[in-house]
């Protein structure tokens, strides 16, 4: 199955106005940063939280859209390596007592090696069979996280209670505000390395193995490297989202974590845009906020109207928000 | 003359002595007391419910809710005040709860949560509600950990605690049939967790040597054949049938179609004659046993019984698109009818501690849809309104009650 | 030895049902190439209808004929007016619209029909054959008719022109325009069959599993599993799959225990993949650089 998204980069332009086009994107990514700053302050609590998981989400859905957008390599289950992470922070802050701040780069290790090792006997697999030995992962995670030999570490199916971080002493703030910063913070480290990872030799070469593996396995790319590198490294960034949203949510359950969880990132892949970064925030926003438009719009049936809003998206845009986005800006230089 | 005559006097006495007595704390008592989601004309509660996802069909329990309060609300209201019940979506999935509850607690300021469902959500939600303070009500659950006033003081389950139920079921095979080798199937959830360590701390010691073989079994599933097959294998002579309605159909049909005729003990959640003996077959379901702790719509011996006429006239007139051959919907009823006499015993000091204080303090509250003999009674040391059962034996026809209303005392 | 053979043809009754909606998904990849996500749901809806007319005093099989049809023409409305206006976008977008019909079909099913479950009748006898406990008769006559649909989709396939024109139209739309095939009809065409061949699968596993909006969720996976497991491009191999799916499942369960059922078989699925990434008897695909 191939994914037909326009590359990220645009044809090559004069010096000088590559200089002013990149001063404007680094004011726009500032602008936003702002915003993203103040914005706690001007909301309720419970909005704060809502935020935070769109954060949180967005990192996820970076991940995703590494492997399949920029890589070619469809998934069906990355909510299983979401919930290593969220499962890895919880653990660990319940039975060793660690501190919230040290889960997080731990649960992205975890699932480094974790993608990197599901990564590697699904080089075999294309397309649909890829599809499916994802979809698998995806639907038997919950089973795994119950069994008999993981209860005292897991919690079985009563899950793992998390105890909320508090915000630090003289900051002013509240335990939601001081999640959602922590949180942001994380957003931006993530993307930025994610950034430079696309932009570099690696990203190309994740690109190159998208459109013509062949020829990028003849001008020498390590396709099953890469590859598995990035299943692992997109793994990496949705633990890193998982253990994140778990602390936010303070509670860690097997069926949580289920096969809808997984469907749902790709949607939100699909609708923020394919191969592109700023796809994943909106895309994080349209999973974590559209569901509660369609329950006010219909109590009846509102998973029908979430579908209706999936439909008119992907009539209305089919190369997600930022490639609306994208052609939009390319319009209206003309 | 000026001197002024002593009548007029005593009546300014008179006058001078009621004012101090009108600014005495008594009377101010009668002055209406408010706390969030409260009003002179409103009091909003709120509750998460599964209209979507793998727990969908008890979505009913919640539509049901609605159109009980409207009829409440169309005779007046509890003490003159509307309810208005604000129910949210959460599709069983506990990180959705969490978030619908903030909503509810923080953005809707309800009064009180009410019959939110399930108890992986409810697990989610447990230690906020708790650490905010907001009365959370008859859990729609019958896990045991609801019923635990001294660290959780603010949550109070309604079903009953489904370890009871499996001690109840335990402890009468030990008595009547303690050579018995026992199946059990049960869903892999807490659910069915909670139910199966019931049975087990029922039968003690005598349980290793009693259960033959265990299987479970996911939601996910299509069929439960391979299990029932694996059971039946074993060579067990009783089959405890620890399942939600669908599957529990489907084990009692296949027992049956594969000549396995075991000492056959459904759970309560899936004994309902419409939901599940129906679609399973009646002929088949001869012989079942369970506990009952109210009336099943479907069975005939409560065909005139007021409280059920009562139930279908509510149905027909208020909720014409459930179904009365639903027990979910009766059940949903009682629990309304409970949150009710909650709120009523309230009067006029609408606060959340007084509201938690009313819900500990009910006493011998029949609701007439329970078994006859069986009330509701908390206090502040029992968290557990509902502490009564009957076992019953399906006729082919009908739940025939046998053995005395057994009260099961359910610690956490 | 018993208990063996009880779960292998246990494992055979449901790998039946798996092989029916198998057979629907592989009709829709033969026909366009894509793995309808959304073809359990179609398959359940149509089966309320069935159950609507039934409730309604509509004989059984006159039930089933109409729900077939209407099964049909309601597939090629949904591809001419849902699935068109997708046709030319990245694969991932026409995913999502899947991903949209199935989440539709399952809400408007439980707002219309309501979430409780419903019997739905067999057309076959309530007897079991010989008396037997194995498997019983609706079982032995689903797969039964299964084994017809999958007959009738070959000789199709195989024997008539319009089969032959849809099987280019799959494989090579450009040059079957240029032959004068009516692509956009012909994968129309695709969804139509397939939503009838679901529709029967649909009805046929009701009696079985209940009739509810969820009813085909967990039966997709392994459905998805056996088609791939068998080759997507292959009828006969999808049908074989499901089987073998159902069969696997249902040892698995017994043997190695319930509580890892769905990892070990999925397991084992994924292994052979590994091992035949097209699966058992697919076409391996050999692209020129």
């Amino acid at each position: 199955m191939e994914t037909t998204a326009a590359p990220l980069t645009m044809p090559a332009a004069p010096a000088g106005v590559d200089a002013a086009r990149r001063r404007r994107h680094l004011i726009g990514v500032a602008i936003l940063l702002v915003a993203a700053c103040v914005l706690p302050f001007l909301v309720g609590n419970y909005r704060v939280f809502q935020l935070t998981l769109v954060l949180a989400y967005s990192i996820a859905l970076l991940g995703l859209n590494m492997l399949t957008g920029y890589n070619g390599q469809i998934s069906l289950g990355h909510g299983a390596f979401y919930a290593i992470g969220a499962y890895t922070a919880a653990i660990l802050m319940d039975k060793f007592g660690m501190p919230y701040w040290m889960t997080i780069p731990i649960a992205g290790a975890v699932c480094l090696i974790a993608g990197f090792l599901f990564g590697l006997p699904a080089l075999r697999l294309e397309g649909l069979y890829l599809a499916l030995a994802t979809f698998a992962l995806g639907v038997a995670m919950p089973q795994i996280l119950k069994h008999k030999s993981l209860e005292q570490w897991t919690g079985g199916v009563q899950g793992i209670v998390i105890v909320k971080p508090e915000a630090p002493e003289g900051l002013g703030l509240s335990q939601d505000q001081w999640l959602y910063f922590f949180t942001l913070a994380w957003v931006v480290l993530m993307f930025f390395i994610g950034w430079n990872l696309l932009r570099g030799r690696i990203g190309r070469a994740m690109v190159a193995i998208r459109d013509q593996p062949v020829a990028a396995q003849a001008m020498g790319v390590n396709t099953s490297l890469v590859k598995s590198l990035t299943f692992g490294v997109s793994a990496l960034y949705t633990g890193v989202a998982g253990a994140l949203g778990s602390i936010a949510i303070q509670f860690v359950a097997p069926d949580s974590f289920n096969i809808f969880l997984s469907i749902t990132l790709v949607v939100g892949v699909v609708i923020g845009g394919l191969a592109s970064i700023s796809g994943a925030i909106y895309g994080a926003f349209f999973i974590q906020f559209i569901p509660n438009v369609a329950d006010q719009i219909s109590k009846a049936a509102p998973w029908a109207i979430y579908g209706i809003f999936l439909l008119a998206f992907m009539y209305a845009m089919p190369t997600g928000v930022a490639g609306f986005v994208r052609i939009l800006r390319a319009r209206l230089r003309r | 003359m000026t001197i002024v005559p002593l009548r007029p006097l005593r009546w300014l006495a008179a006058s001078a002595a009621l004012a101090v007595a009108s600014l005495s704390p008594n009377v101010f008592a009668q002055a209406a007391k408010y706390g969030p989601g409260a009003s002179a004309t409103e009091i909003k509660l709120g509750q998460t419910m599964p209209y979507s996802g793998p727990a969908s069909a008890y979505g009913t329990i919640g539509k049901l809710h609605q159109a009980y309060f409207k009829m409440i609300n169309d005779n007046g209201g509890i003490n003159g005040r509307k309810v208005n019940l604000i129910s949210l979506d959460d599709g069983y999935s506990p990180p959705k709860t969490v978030e619908q509850v903030r909503r509810l607690v923080e953005q809707d300021e309800v009064l009180a949560l009410f019959q939110t469902l399930g108890t992986p959500p409810n697990s989610a939600i447990h230690k906020y509600v708790n650490g905010k303070k907001v009365p959370h009500l008859l859990l729609a659950t019958g896990a045991t950990k609801w019923g635990d006033p001294k660290n959780f003081p603010w949550t109070m389950g309604f079903n009953l605690s489904y370890q009871s139920e499996g001690e109840i079921y335990a402890k009468w095979l030990l008595k009547t049939k303690p050579d018995a080798k026992v199946a059990i199937l049960y869903q892999n959830d807490d659910y069915g967790k909670d139910v199966l360590k019931g049975v087990k701390d029922g039968l003690g010691a005598a349980g290793a040597k009693m259960i033959v073989k265990e299987a479970t079994y996911e939601v996910t599933d299509p069929t439960v054949d391979s299990q029932i097959i694996a059971l039946q294998g074993s060579g067990a002579d009783t089959f405890i049938n620890i399942t939600t309605p669908k599957f529990g159909a489907q084990a009692v049909r296949k027992a049956w179609d594969s000549g396995w005729k075991p000492l056959h003990i459904i759970n309560n959640v899936s004994a309902s004659v419409g939901s599940v003996l129906i679609p399973a077959g009646l002929d088949k379901s001869v012989g079942l046993v369970t506990v009952q702790y109210y009336k099943d719509p479907n069975d005939p011996q409560w065909k005139d019984d007021p409280a059920m006429l009562e139930w279908r006239a509510f149905m027909g007139r208020y909720y014409k698109e459930g179904d009365p051959k639903d027990a979910s919907n009766l059940y949903a009823y009682i629990t309304a009818q409970t949150m009710v006499q909650i709120l009523k015993q309230c009067g006029n000091d609408l606060t959340r501690e007084n509201v938690m204080k009313q819900a500990a303090s009910l006493k011998n509250f029949k609701s007439a849809l329970l078994l006859p003999g069986m009330s509701m009674n908390t206090s502040p040391t029992d968290f557990f309104p509902i502490q009564q059962a009957q076992l019953a034996k399906f006729t082919g026809q009908l739940w025939q009650g046998f053995g005395d209303v057994i009260s099961t005392g359910a610690q956490p | 030895m018993d208990q063996l053979i009880h779960q292998i043809l246990s494992g055979l009754a449901t790998g039946g049902i798996y092989a029916s909606v198998a057979l629907a998904l592989v009709m829709i990849y033969q026909a366009t190439h894509l793995v309808n996500f959304a073809q359990g749901e179609l398959a359940m809806f149509a089966t309320y209808l069935a159950w609507a007319l039934i409730q309604a005093g509509v004989p059984y099989w006159g039930a089933f004929a109409i729900t077939v049809v209407s099964a049909f023409v309601g597939g090629v409305l949904i591809e001419r007016i849902i699935i068109r206006p997708v046709e030319n976008a990245p694969i991932l977008a026409v995913v999502i619209v899947f991903i949209a019909l199935l989440v539709i079909f399952n809400s408007l099913a439980g707002w219309i029909f309501s979430y409780t479950i419903k019997p739905f009748p067999s057309p076959f006898p309530a007897e079991p054959l010989f008396g037997n406990s194995y498997v019983s008769s609706h079982e032995l006559g689903s797969m039964a008719i299964t084994l017809v649909v999958l007959l009738m989709l070959f000789v199709f396939f195989r024997y008539t022109p319009l089969g032959l024109a849809m099987r280019a139209a799959a494989q090579n739309p450009e040059s079957s325009r240029l032959v004068g095939i009516r692509v956009g009809w012909m994968l129309a065409l695709g969804w139509g069959l397939a939503a009838a061949i679901g529709a029967i699968a649909g009805m046929m596993v009701a009696p079985t599993v209940f009739l509810e909006p969820n009813m085909m969720g967990g039966i997709l996976l392994y459905a998805f599993a056996g088609a791939l497991l068998g080759g997507i491009d292959s009828p006969g191999g999808a049908v074989l799959g499901g089987f073998i799916v159902g069969v696997l499942e249902n040892v698995v369960g017994a043997y190695v225990g319930t509580e890892l059922k769905l990892t070990v078989a999925l397991i084992v699925i994924v292994g052979v993949l590994v091992v035949r990434p097209s699966g058992l008897f697919g076409k391996v695909h050999v692209t020129r650089v």
